[in-house]
Formats: C-alpha cells, structure tokens, sequence
C-alpha cells in the first residue's frame, strides 16, 4: 500500500517498526504537495527544508530508542497557528509579511511530539468563512470534485488530508471550522472542549468560541493527535488545568448501552434529505451495535446562529484592532498622518467578510445598542448551555448531521453572507456552549461526503471519540479517498 | 449680593502598583530602561498572544481594598475598553468596568481647621498601563515607547466629596501615604507612578445638584493639582457670571502657563465598546485567601497616629506629621524606643532640627545622614545633662556634616556641660563687676534685666552651663 494511503497512526506503527524512514516519508508527501498543491490550493507555505530537518531529527530519535507514536509522522498547520521563523498569514493579507517570532503551544507540543511540519495550509482569512473563499490566498478545492469548496474555515487542512497530501493537520474551530470541512472531506475532525487545547499562539477570531483541533482521517488518528496538543498551557488563562487521558488506549469503550440523543432540532427544514438518509443509516448502525437511541428536544439551538453572529463579531472587533499597521502585518504606502495609516492599512489589508464582522461586532457593542445585541447574546447563549446541560442528563452523547448539505460549488454562495452562515447551523451550538464535538464520514451523496456530527459532555472527548471510533470499525467510509488522489 | 460658590471635586488617582513583572505579562516593570527593552510579544500585542493576570497585582490591590475599610469583591471582570492609538498595541486596555475587585471605601482627612472629614471612595480597579509616544529628537516622526504598556494601575475613584483644592491635596496626600504604607507603590510622582485627573465642578452654594464637570487629566504632583483646580474653578466661575455654561470635556494643565485647556468635548469622546475581555476568566478571590492578605496589613497611618496620643501622649497635630510616612514614624519609635521614653523631646527633634536637615539636603528619612541610633544618644545627652538643648542643636549639625556619633562631637569640641556650681559662681562674679550699671538698675528694681544676666553668663561659658543652674545662682547673688 502506498506510504500515503496509511493513516498517521499506521505510519507512526512503520516508523517504529523501521519499515521506513521519516526522511522517506516525509520526501514522499513533500513530492504529492508538490504535484497537487497547484490544482487545490491547499498550502499557503511548504516547509520543505524544516520538514526534512524534523525528519532527521525523529529519525535519530527513532534509532536511539526515543520515539513515540508520532515520531517522525508528517503533518500540516493551519496558518492561523504561529510558527517561529516561518510566514503565518492567517490567510490575510493582513498578514501576508507576518513572520511569526515564536511557536504556538500545539505548534511545539506536536513537535516535541516529534511530528513533522509539512506546511501551513490555507484557510479563510481570520477563519471568517465556511467556505475557505475568503482567503487572501484564493480559494481551496474540494479534492473529490475540485469545483466545489471543502469547506471552511479550515479548508486547507481539509483539502489537504482528503487528498492525502497530509496525513493529518490541525484546525481551529471557531463555529464548525474543523467539523464542517471535515464532512464535507470525507474526514474525522474533533474540536475538543473549551479550554482542552491552549490557545496561545493560535491567532484569535472570537477568544471565547476558538478552539484547536485535528482534521484527520480516523478517530484513532484524531484521538493520538488530540493526546499530543492538548493540555494546560499557563500562557493562556482559559487553558484548563486537567490531566489530558490516554484517548488512543481509550477507543475501545462499547457502544452497548451508549445513550444517543438525537437533536430534534437537527433534522428539521433546510437539511438536505439525501445527507438527513445517511445521518439517520449511521444511527442506524449505532442501534445495531447496541446503543440506545432517544430523540430529544434543545429549543434555544436554533437561535445559535444569530447568537453566534452577535457574539463571534464582537470579540472579533476588539480582537483584529492589533492589527494596526504600526508594529507588524501590512502598512499602506505613504501614510499621510495617523488616521490615514489606520484606515488605509486595515482597508487594504482586510478582506470585505472580515469587515463585515468588524463593523458588525463594532455595532452590537456600541452605546445604545450594547444590551440590546451582545448582552441578549449572551442570556440566550446560557439558554443554549442550560438546554445542553439538560440533555446530558439524560443521555451520553447528542447525533445529528454535521452540515445541511454535502459541498457546495464555488462561488454558489460568495453573494449571499446569511446562507453562507447557515451552513454552520448544527456546529455553532457546541461552541457556544464550549462542548467537545467531532465529525465523522458516514456516506457519500452524489460523490460528496456526509458528516456524522457527535457532541459530548465537557471533556467527554474519549467518549466521542470511541463512539467514533467503534463506527469506523463497522463501516469505511473514513478509508475512502478521492479517486483522483488514491 | 455676590453669589457664593461651592467647589466640588472628586478625583481619580492612578497608582502604579510596585510589582516585579507587568500585570498580564512577565517583562519587568523597572523604570528608565532603554525604549522598547521591557516589552515582550504580549506587551507588544502580537497575533496569537494572551494575557495571564499577575497575582501579586490583585494582593495589592486587595491590600488597599482592606485598608480603606472598602469591600473587596469576591468576583470581579477585566474589560476591554477599545480604541485606537499608537502606543495601545492591542488597540484595546485591559481595565475592570462594571465589577471593579474594591468598592465603597473611604479615608479621613484632617482640615486646616483641624477637623476630620471622611471622603468616599467609590472604587478601585485594576488595569494596565498604556505605552508613550515620544517626539523629542525624531524630527517629523513619532516615537512608540511600550515599556510601560502592561504596568499594573490601581485606579481609585473618589466621591465628589471634596470642597476645595486643599481638601483635594489633602485627600491625595492620604492615598499617597496609604499606599506607600502598605507598600504597594512607590509614589513616585516624577516618574509618573502616582498622579491623577480632578473632575472639577461649581455650583451656587445650597443646591444640591452638581453643576457640569470638566475633567483635568494627568496631574502628576500635588502643587500641579492645586494650582490646576484653582485655574480650573476661578475659570468656570468667570464663564458662569459672565452668562455662559459650562461645557462638559476633558481638559489638559499646562504648568508652564498655569491653565487648563480643551483636549476634546464630551461629543468627541470615544464611544469605547467595553464588553468582558473573553481572554480573562473571571477574578475568584476566596474568603479564605483575603483573609490571608488581610493578616499583612501593617499598623496604618490613623491607627499609628491615634496609639502616639493615646501611648505616648503626642498631640493631634504632632501624631499627624510623625505618621504622614511610614519610614518618620519608624524613625521616630526608634528613638523613642532606645531613649526609653521621652516622646515629646523626640517628636520635636525629629519634627523640627532633623528635618530641617533633611529639607536642607534635600534627603529622605530613610536617608538620614544621622541615624536614629545617633539621634538618640544625642537626646540621652540632653536628658543626662551632658549638654544642654541648645548645645543639642550644634551638635547635631556637626554630627550631620561630619558622621560622628554625638559624644564624639561632644568631646571633640569640649561641648560638655557646665555643673560645677562653683564654675558657675565664679562666671556670674565676673559678669556682675563688668557690668555695675546693669547691676545697679537690676537692683533698684528693673527686674527685666534679669534676662541680660542669664545671656552674658551663657556666652562667658561658652553656652556650656547649666541653664537651670545659672537661675537659681543668679538669682541669689543679683539679690546680693
């Protein structure tokens, strides 16, 4: 089997076993990036000569007896994580100067986990966007029809591991940016619960909903790569400090006797049959392995949406008012005085849906209209929390659809910002709510990939991710690639 | 009939709290660095970064809290408060809004008239510091200083309870020596470590609603306050009878002219978004752990002033100045402590020649160039009867100029008091036949004269006798 068909926990296995080298490996994946990267636009920077350095590196490691289940394992990173010494633009061009002085936290766990960073991937810029069109960068394309879009904000990432570029690369997940690309790849994204992954270093959209993770293509590889980012990072206040448990030793929990709730509000107008048919054949599946399946109702879920796009835009506001033009990222030329260099720099360097946001959240927090936005924002934000809170109490794990629909073609929705939002209509809850969710594969419509989305309780990632993982072992659709890329 | 003005005054006065690193980062906070030195990736506000809040910030903010009797707030929020400007890295200052960590406190101040008045003090929060824009020497350009972006500030409102410049001062000395007191700021106000703005309004005396405020910024010594208020009043005074109102602004002092002047209306204000920063959880503070800080409260300068009357008998006003710094009155129980007693005698020479000393040198207490050890056994020297009090005085001086201890200075210069009686006879005979005209009057009844003799003594011994001796042996033999 070609080195690249392997998932990142198999190639770990080989590595170890000296089947190959990371040298090898990783000269392998650097070749595909090169071929393919042209036709998907899946990496803003490759890290060619970093990479191989790495390499050498986990390989010496190797040989002294020093690996672990990662060493020597390529990888990609999102460009919203700063890496020492190399571009990180954020997908902006804002920040298409921006040499990052130091590394992220996941950025060096995963290197003293020995990973090899391939590149950075692209992404919507700021990770505003479902679709990864807002990119200073250009679109990505979706590896299994390359007309269409992988989906967003972490659309790199996507891109790049269904295409196997990658075996895995991390996301961030603000409202659904890893879960939704992830369905609509054909892969396993988890975002963990707030506060699981620190945050330092990851450049902030909305602090309060921006979460890191994985975009992988098993819940074994999610569960190894999760292992190794996570974790308490004084560097950052919401970091919790809790023990990170051995997720890869945990994946073989039964299914039997899991109490699934099935959200209501999920399977409702505006979910696209076909993609509901395949939801409701994993459900299926999960009854046949044993679990318990019950429906229940969260009746503040549906008002995610216009909360999320109250309270993401606020904190985004203050959060993108660094970018100045004075100290880093892009400057416009000749300022004349210092109004003119804030308001040409930040024109020039924001794209129009960063914008957008910026003036959006500068709206909901100004005078006047501050309890009428971001205050009921927030109260329905704890009604959307209380309603989770409530079902957990009944049941072990929520299912429903990751995304309304499969992929979607380019440019379909660039004109039209409130369907484009929609498209996070069934993600944004577990963010708002801070809950551990992951995406999984469970069918394919029209040649597209389907997303099965699992929430758990806070910190309940080992539970998903062996719900996830018991489902892989009766089904492949996790195994499938993009016949032009196999 | 002219109108009588009231003067109302509330001040917002921003300590820098004296901690090791920055309040969300770990760069140091030690003044007169070199531009930029002390600012890390967090000060600078860089993609990614994240503030983490300095602990010891919080102790002393609590410090204070408990000090002036103020309730300290179990679950306090970090705000953002959002504008734009250069030495703003994040383009937005980390400060607390609608849950500050201190509220309702108060302290009393002392009048001219020598009674007590209670301000309030609405609250005192917790935020950073911004960075400096510098001008000199960069030509057309301006310069970005962050090393002071990220110092710790306690802000502490007051009520307008305070009716005129003088209470003001009087108020600002107190938090002055409060927070020196705990030691939780160095009060530097050169280097800016304590200043304040005044909102300052007038109103005809008897309302009770207050007139419009302008707010005079950045006020960073106690003659600025004073002179900025006075310029301030007397102006919307003029403004007022002239037929005119007040418009609510902030406003600048400009020493060098002695005038405030407009820095922008309220219509220009920034509408400054403050919503919770979602990068703070947030601020706990447990029972359990504010009692903690609570038992590190040192004597205060009130309860330090009252035991001075009540132990050691100080007068009100003695108590007042001996407690206005925490180093004097340290100083002044070290001497009362090896003198054995003896309070008064020590609250007057520390009040009075040893401070005069200071002032002349321009030296802090802790500077003292005699020691209080030294200045005891001065004092041991006058309560002994080695010298008198007003050899006391040079001794001191010599004792200050040339670092020797009082009985060396005594020794050296033959200082020692004159007790022998027979001495003192014998200069009183001389005295007496040099001036027989003198003599004459005294004894025909010009009693005044009695004085005459009591100083020709002293000089002919050189200030050395005794002065009680030579009373009572003048006063016999004048009588003859």
């Amino acid at each position: 089997m070609s080195l690249h068909l392997k998932s990142a926990a198999e190639l770990g296995r080989g590595l170890a076993a000296g089947e190959y080298s990371s040298v090898e490996l990783t000269r392998h994946f650097l070749g595909r990036i090169g071929q393919g990267n042209g036709r998907l636009n899946a990496f803003i920077t490759v890290t060619g000569e970093r990479a191989l350095d790495q390499a050498r590196r986990a390989d010496a490691a190797i040989g002294a007896g020093r690996g672990g289940p990662l060493t020597g394992v390529p990888l990609a990173h999102k460009d919203i994580f700063c890496t020492d010494g190399i571009l990180t633009t954020c997908g902006s061009r804002m920040l298409s100067n921006f040499v990052s002085p130091y590394d992220a936290t996941v950025v060096e766990r995963l290197a003293a986990a020995g990973t090899v960073m391939l590149g950075k991937t692209n992404m919507d810029e700021f990770a505003m966007g479902s679709s990864n069109e807002t990119s200073y960068y250009g679109p990505v394309r979706n590896p299994w029809d390359e007309a269409c879009v992988p989906g967003g904000s972490s659309g790199g990432s996507a891109a790049a591991v269904a295409a196997r570029l990658a075996p895995a690369a991390t996301g961030t997940d603000t409202g659904g940016s890893i879960r939704q690309p992830a369905a609509l790849t054909g892969l396993t994204g988890i975002k963990p619960t707030y506060g699981r992954v620190s945050r330092y270093g990851m450049i902030a959209f909305a602090s309060s909903l921006d979460q890191g993770g994985v975009l992988a293509q098993s819940a074994e590889d999610a569960a190894l790569l999760l292992e190794a980012m996570a974790g308490f990072d004084s560097r950052d206040s919401t970091c919790v400090d809790a023990p990170v448990p051995a997720y890869a030793t945990q994946l073989d929990r039964p299914v039997k006797g899991l109490r699934i709730g099935i959200i209501r509000e999920f399977f409702g107008e505006g979910l696209d049959p076909a993609t509901g048919d395949a939801v409701q054949a994993a459900l299926d599946a999960y009854r046949r392995m044993g679990a318990e399946l019950v429906e229940v109702s969260l009746p503040a879920l549906p008002l995610s949406v216009p909360t999320y796009y109250v309270v993401a835009p606020a904190e985004c506001s203050s959060n993108l008012s660094r970018f100045d033009g004075v100290r880093f990222g892009h400057r416009c030329r000749d300022p004349k005085d210092l109004l003119d260099l804030y308001t040409r720099s930040r024109g020039e360097g924001f794209g129009t849906e960063v914008k957008r946001r910026i003036m959006t959240g500068t709206y909901v927090l100004s005078a006047g209209y501050y309890d009428a936005y971001y205050l009921k924002a927030q109260k329905v934000r704890s009604l959307i929390n209380a309603d989770f809170k409530r079902a957990f109490a009944d049941v072990d794990v929520l299912m429903g659809p990751t995304s309304p629909t499969p992929a979607f073609r380019i440019g379909a929705k660039v004109d039209d910002p409130i369907t484009m939002y929609l498209n996070d209509i069934y993600t944004i809850g577990a963010n708002l709510a801070g809950l551990p969710a992951l995406s999984a594969p469970c069918g394919m419509v029209g040649g597209l990939p389907v997303g099965l989305q699992l929430i758990g309780p806070h910190f309940a990632e080992a539970r998903i991710l062996a719900a996830a993982h018991a489902y892989q072992r009766e089904s492949d659709w996790h195994r499938r690639v993009p016949p032009a890329w196999a | 009939m002219a109108i009588e003005w009231e003067v109302v005054i509330g001040l917002e006065i921003h300590a820098q709290l004296a901690t090791r690193s920055k309040i969300f980062s770990t760069s140091s906070t030690s003044f007169g660095a070199a531009p930029n030195v002390q600012a890390n990736l967090v000060d600078l506000g860089y993609p990614g970064v994240l503030p983490v809040l300095n602990g010891e910030a919080v102790r002393m903010a609590t410090l204070f809290g408990l000090a002036i009797g103020a309730r300290v707030a179990r679950r306090s929020v970090f705000a953002r408060k959002n504008y734009f400007y250069p030495d703003l890295p994040k383009g937005y200052q980390i400060s607390q809004y609608e849950l500050p960590v201190v509220e309702d406190g108060s302290v009393d101040i002392v009048l001219d008239d020598g009674t007590r008045k209670t301000v309030g003090v609405t609250r005192a929060h917790l935020e950073e510091d911004a960075g400096k824009s510098l001008h000199e020497g960069l030509g057309a350009n301006s310069g970005i200083d962050l090393n002071r972006a990220g110092t710790p500030l306690l802000e502490i409102v007051s009520e307008p309870d305070m009716r005129s410049a003088k209470e003001a001062i009087a108020y600002m000395k107190k938090i002055h020596t409060l927070v020196r007191y705990l030691d939780i700021c160095d009060g530097n106000m050169q280097e800016g470590s304590f200043r304040c703005d005044a909102n300052v309004s007038v109103r005809h005396k008897g309302r009770h609603e207050f007139g419009t405020r302008c707010e005079i910024k950045n006020l960073n010594s106690f003659r600025f306050v004073e002179k900025a208020i006075n310029f301030e009043v007397a102006r919307q005074v003029d403004i007022i009878e002239g037929g005119g109102s007040i418009v609510q602004e902030t406003r600048l002092y400009d020493p060098d002219r002695n005038e405030t002047r407009s820095m922008r209306s309220k219509e220009e204000a920034n509408d400054y978004r403050y919503f919770p920063d979602p990068d703070l959880l947030p601020l706990v503070l447990e029972d359990a752990w504010i009692e903690r800080v609570r038992a590190g409260l040192p004597e205060l300068p009130d309860e330090k002033a009252a035991r001075f009357v009540a132990e050691h008998g100080l007068t009100d006003y003695d108590a007042g100045v001996l407690t206005a710094s925490r180093e004097m009155a340290a100083y002044y129980e070290a001497v009362v402590g090896a003198l054995g007693g003896q309070a008064k005698m020590a609250a007057n020479w520390v009040m009075g020649d040893l401070s005069g000393l200071l002032n002349r040198d321009g030296l802090d207490i802790t500077a003292s160039r005699v020691d209080a050890a030294r200045l005891s056994g001065l004092l041991s020297r006058i309560v002994d009867e080695t010298i008198s009090g007003k050899i006391a005085k040079e001794v001191l001086e010599a004792m200050w100029d040339e670092g020797r201890s009082a009985d060396e200075v005594i020794e050296a210069r033959g200082l020692r008091q004159i007790t022998d009686t027979g001495a003192i006879e014998r200069a009183i005979a001389g005295v007496m036949a040099a001036n027989p005209k003198q003599l004459a009057d005294y004894r025909s009844g010009k009693d005044k004269l009695f004085g005459f003799f009591v100083g020709q003594v002293m000089k002919a011994t050189a200030g050395k006798a005794n002065p009680a001796q030579v009373n009572d042996l003048l006063k016999k033999m004048l009588a003859g």
